[in-house]
């Protein structure tokens, strides 16, 4: 027991360098249980864990705008994004509707996994115990490294060459496939937008459909050209109509089902009073990997933990609703440890932690772990729709990413500094949100510890000051507005059509300039009789 | 392993030592769902739902499963069928030679992916939602069974349904594994528009025995 | 004259100095409806820009300053749902980030006395046909902050559809974001004229002549982009509309 880390450097410092050397360098039990070496983020007044160290993927990602910027242009994307998001609205909007409870279902959800985070510790003790119980095997990650060298270790000691997986963002986040791939292991991603993907040489961009930023034309090239390199080749007279591009995925990755001895999950709950895991999903791809292998490694993070079977009363009505727009998901597996005679009988669960113990010791950030990974938020955001996912840097794109991101990483890098600003705070993304996370709220309390930790001398917080100056005192105000208005008389026309240091925002708006006479000039002007103690 | 499970306890237990709120302070979770009229209206808006999802549903009384049943593999052209050790025999009864009816005997996956079809009892179906839950147990076969057979047909009671998730939730036994169905394999990975038939059953038969 | 409230104008230092229109008529509209304005001169900035771009501390001194000159009121109006939304879900907030107490009651009293410029007609004077006259095609966008902030409903739609000759368009996609989401307009400039360009062109698609909010704000970022395509569509604040008579058209 080693107790709250202490933390070396200033708060809010970047997190200094490497963590450690390959996979096999974390041992169990042999870690220092010093924080890593790792400065806390200055998130919280009681930083106590450590943030995620950002993956060689994501690493050097520019900021989001620059990101933005770029993808705006890529109009396949952005017509595909349109597209895609405006049907799931709708779905969403319509299924929502049916359900005259759903306020109370949201404060209901929201109190489920505030009940369980408050008192993690606790609630994953139980979960061990009981999967314990049931005869499963409970491991422990810190991190992604940590993480990944179990998952591989377990893989390696029952010789397997290959595993299926089960979508799980857990196990995007940590990059496992890539980690078996450097084992010399293969991971088959079978969820089919995963599929997409993968065989794409892509990288997800979406919770839910990670593939939302191809169309069917792409896909179905997608898959001529690359099914035959890894497996059953697609039928070469495929076409683009979704129901044959799915045949195509049920082919080519049956023959790996039939054969897979280890499969790899996420999980979507994982119900502390029973050690029961659930996996919604839609395609059976889950069914698959989690009933046919001899060996099942489930990778869960944390905050995934919901105190009771009960509890899933609620969450199987939010979920599905919110997710894929239906009243429910196709499918959605539960077990307990092992089965006898039915599925895996070697069952494995990893709980990582990878910097969600430094997000749940920020009072205020901490709901953002509520998240059930629906992605309502990415599909009623403006900017996602318009940005897509890659410009957020991440594996968690949309509101919910730019929230997320910057608590788990830290806001040292351009994308995770940037993040927080990736939103005009339109309020969509809570509305939507089946857990009640606030993340307007999380963005703005998130820019402040941006501000915070800059050097308080930019421009911007130079030109904040003196604003801030000059709202501090009413005749400041007045003596300001007079220099605008006699700029306003002078300029005439209430328009101008280019502002130096405006940038872009000048560039495709016309910009009003100050009237003549302000409002409280005019109110001097023709209400000083009534209000003469202010004039 | 001990090294960093404690270590991971301990940085949570740092992370919410502001919690003020003892253990399990919210009390029973609540329990929330949709007001049921009759059960009548249940079993309606049930075999509504199940249709919605473009599974095939058919109400028939206890004496007329064996028929709904050979309908259903028939409507398919189904040539053999797995049935799980503790499904009711004469639900099966009715087939025709030209079935071949399989007992499960420790198929392997690649067994049951060369038969057609299979025929399970159910838990419990749910009306809001259009769901049947398996619970695995002897009339419903282990999870394998109504995977990799690309027909399912169901037998629900309709004393079986009930209206809501939660209803449905109070109902199972956590320590068995459980499959929600709703409809046939579907996919909404292309351009987020519905698409029945991935991996798991292409075609859900539902029978309601009323 | 003065048969109803006193009401205290918060202007807002957007409107006071740069779109003065908005709360002249929210004065005039009120005075005309019976109500005794004033205009408490100590007033500035509800501070939603400083908090927003995560001026915290900034913003904190202006929200002991909203809470000051507007604690003696019964009745603060502002023809603005974004401050309105500021005072009543941000101020609190920054007082309790302070570590001010008592400063966090105050700033709770008066954000309970404040209101946007439709739910003080609707539900406090309980009025929908406020007498304008304003014989144009009309389109109404309801802004972010009145709509999921204030939760302001159809509130305006009432006023507006009260309003005699007017021919009220609804606006595709209302709901959408405009984009211009204030330091989001400078910081993600090309995301927010992405987002500005498609909220015009539903304007556009109405063939109304004008598009009608309740924030100058979003308005300006609107407005711009129309005059910028010389659209032949102009921008007024609801308050204005509200206000306009046969006698003084808008």
């Amino acid at each position: 027991m080693t107790g709250p880390q202490p933390a070396p450097g200033r708060p809010g410092a970047p997190p200094t360098g490497d963590v450690g050397g390959g996979p096999t360098a974390y041992p169990d039990g042999a870690r220092r249980a010093d924080g890593l070496g790792e400065p806390a983020a200055g998130g919280g007044p009681d930083s106590s864990g450590p943030l995620q160290r950002t993956s060689e993927t994501f690493l050097g990602m520019p900021s989001f705008q620059t990101a933005a910027r770029a993808a705006l242009a890529n109009t396949q994307q952005r017509r595909n994004l349109a597209h895609a998001t405006a049907t799931i609205r709708a779905k969403r909007a319509a299924v929502v509707a049916e359900v005259d409870a759903w306020e109370e279902l949201r404060v209901a959800g929201a109190e489920a996994k505030d009940e369980a985070l408050h008192h993690l510790p606790d609630y994953l003790e139980q979960l061990e115990d009981n999967l314990t119980a049931r005869g499963a095997t409970v491991h422990w990650a810190r991190d992604a490294e940590e993480a990944n060298a179990i998952v591989v270790g377990l893989v390696r000691d029952r010789d397997a060459e290959e595993v299926v997986k089960v979508k799980s963002m857990a196990t995007q986040e940590i990059e496992l496939n890539e980690a078996l791939e450097a084992a010399g292991i293969h991971a088959w991603e079978t969820d089919l937008a995963e599929l997409i993907v993968q065989l794409g040489h892509d990288r997800p961009s979406h919770i839910l459909v990670p593939a939302i930023h191809r169309n069917r034309a792409e896909i179905r090239e997608i898959f001529l050209r690359e099914m035959g390199d890894v497996g059953r080749p697609a039928p070469a007279d495929l076409s683009d109509e979704p129901a044959r591009l799915a045949e195509a995925a049920r082919l080519h990755l049956r023959e790996k089902f039939m054969r897979a001895r280890v499969a790899v999950s996420g999980a979507n709950f994982a119900i502390a009073e029973t050690g029961t895991l659930v996996v919604v999903e839609s395609e059976g791809n889950g069914r698959m990997c989690l009933t046919l292998p001899e060996t099942l490694i489930s990778v869960v993070g944390v905050e995934k933990v919901l105190p009771t079977f009960a509890d899933l009363g609620t969450m199987l009505q939010l979920l599905p609703r919110s997710s894929t727009g239906e009243r429910m998901n196709p499918y959605t597996s539960m077990w307990t440890g092992v089965h006898d005679g039915d599925g895996p009988q070697d069952v494995h669960v990893v709980l990582v932690d990878n910097g969600r113990s430094h997000v749940l010791s920020d009072p205020v950030g901490r709901d953002a772990l509520r998240c059930i990974r629906c992605s309502a938020c990415l599909n009623v955001c403006p900017v996602y729709e318009r940005a897509g996912g890659h410009a957020y840097g991440s594996v968690y794109p949309g509101p919910i990413g730019a929230v997320l991101n910057p608590q788990l990483r830290g806001t040292a890098s351009d994308v995770d500094k940037s993040l927080p600003y990736a939103s005009s705070l339109c309020g969509a993304c809570f509305e939507a949100c089946p857990v009640r996370i606030d993340i307007p709220s999380l963005l703005v309390h998130l820019r402040t510890q941006v501000v915070d930790e800059a050097s308080g001398r930019s421009p911007e917080a130079l030109g904040m000051k003196a604003a801030a100056w000059t709202f501090g005192d009413h005749r400041r105000l007045e003596a300001a507005q007079r220099a605008a208005t006699l700029g306003g008389r002078l300029l005439g026309d209430r328009t101008v059509r280019n502002v130096p240091g405006l940038g872009a925002w000048a560039q495709a708006r016309d910009v009003p300039t100050p009237p003549r006479e302000t409002f409280r000039q005019w109110w001097r002007r023709t209400h000083r009789d009534e209000d003469r103690e202010d004039t | 392993m001990s090294g960093a499970r404690e270590e991971i306890l301990g940085r949570l237990r740092a992370a919410t030592a502001d919690v003020s709120t003892p253990l399990g302070a919210r009390g029973e979770p609540p329990v929330i769902q949709a007001a049921a009229g009759s059960d009548h209206e249940t079993l309606e808006l049930f075999a509504e739902n199940v249709a919605d999802y473009r599974a095939t549903v058919v109400r028939c009384d206890p004496g007329g499963v064996a028929g709904a049943v050979a309908d259903a593999l028939a409507r398919r052209g189904a040539r053999s069928v797995v049935v799980p050790d503790g499904l009711d025999a004469s639900w099966v009864s009715g087939l025709g030679g030209e079935v071949r009816v399989v007992a499960d005997d420790g198929l392997t996956p690649a067994d049951l992916d060369g038969l057609d079809a299979v025929v399970t009892a159910a838990r419990v179906g749910i009306a809001t939602t259009g769901t049947i839950v398996l619970d695995h147990a002897a009339d419903q076969g282990r999870r394998a069974l109504t995977l990799v057979p690309d027909q399912h047909v169901c037998v629900v009671r309709a004393d079986q349904v009930v209206h809501d998730v939660p209803a449905a939730v109070t109902l199972l036994d956590p320590t068995r594994p459980l499959t929600w169905i709703s409809g046939p394999s579907a996919t909404s990975d292309i351009e987020l528009n519905r698409v029945e038939g991935v991996h798991g059953p292409r075609t859900l038969d539902v029978v309601v025995v009323t | 004259m003065t048969t109803g409230p006193t009401v205290a104008l918060f202007a807002t230092c957007f409107n006071d100095t740069m779109w003065p229109e908005a709360p002249r008529a929210t004065v005039l509209l009120l005075e005309r409806l019976g109500c005794r304005v004033v205009f408490p001169r100590e007033q500035t900035c509800c501070g939603q820009m400083f908090t927003n771009t995560g001026y915290a501390d900034e913003a904190t001194p202006l929200v002991r300053r909203y809470a000051d000159v507007f604690g003696p009121y019964d009745y603060v109006v502002a023809p603005s749902g974004s401050c309105v939304g500021s005072v009543r879900e941000q101020h609190a907030a920054l007082a309790r980030r302070a570590g001010d107490t008592a400063l966090e009651a105050a700033a709770e009293a008066s954000a309970a006395r404040t209101y946007e410029l439709s739910e003080f007609l609707v539900d406090v004077l309980g009025v929908t046909d406020v007498g304008a006259y304003f014989p144009h095609r009309v389109t109404y966008h309801p802004t972010c902050h009145s709509l999921r902030m204030l939760h302001v409903g159809d509130k305006p739609l009432q006023l507006l559809r009260q309003v005699r000759g007017i021919d009220l368009v609804e606006l595709p996609s209302a709901a959408e974001c405009c984009g211009f989401g204030g330091t989001f307009a400078v910081k993600n400039a090309d995301t927010s004229i992405a987002m500005g360009a498609d909220k015009a062109r539903h304007v556009r698609e109405t063939g109304a002549e004008v598009v009608v909010a309740g924030d100058n704000s979003c308005l300006a970022h609107i407005g711009g982009i129309l005059d910028r395509q010389r659209s032949g569509v102009r921008t007024l604040h609801l308050a204005q509309i509200l206000a306009s008579t046969e006698e003084v058209p808008a």
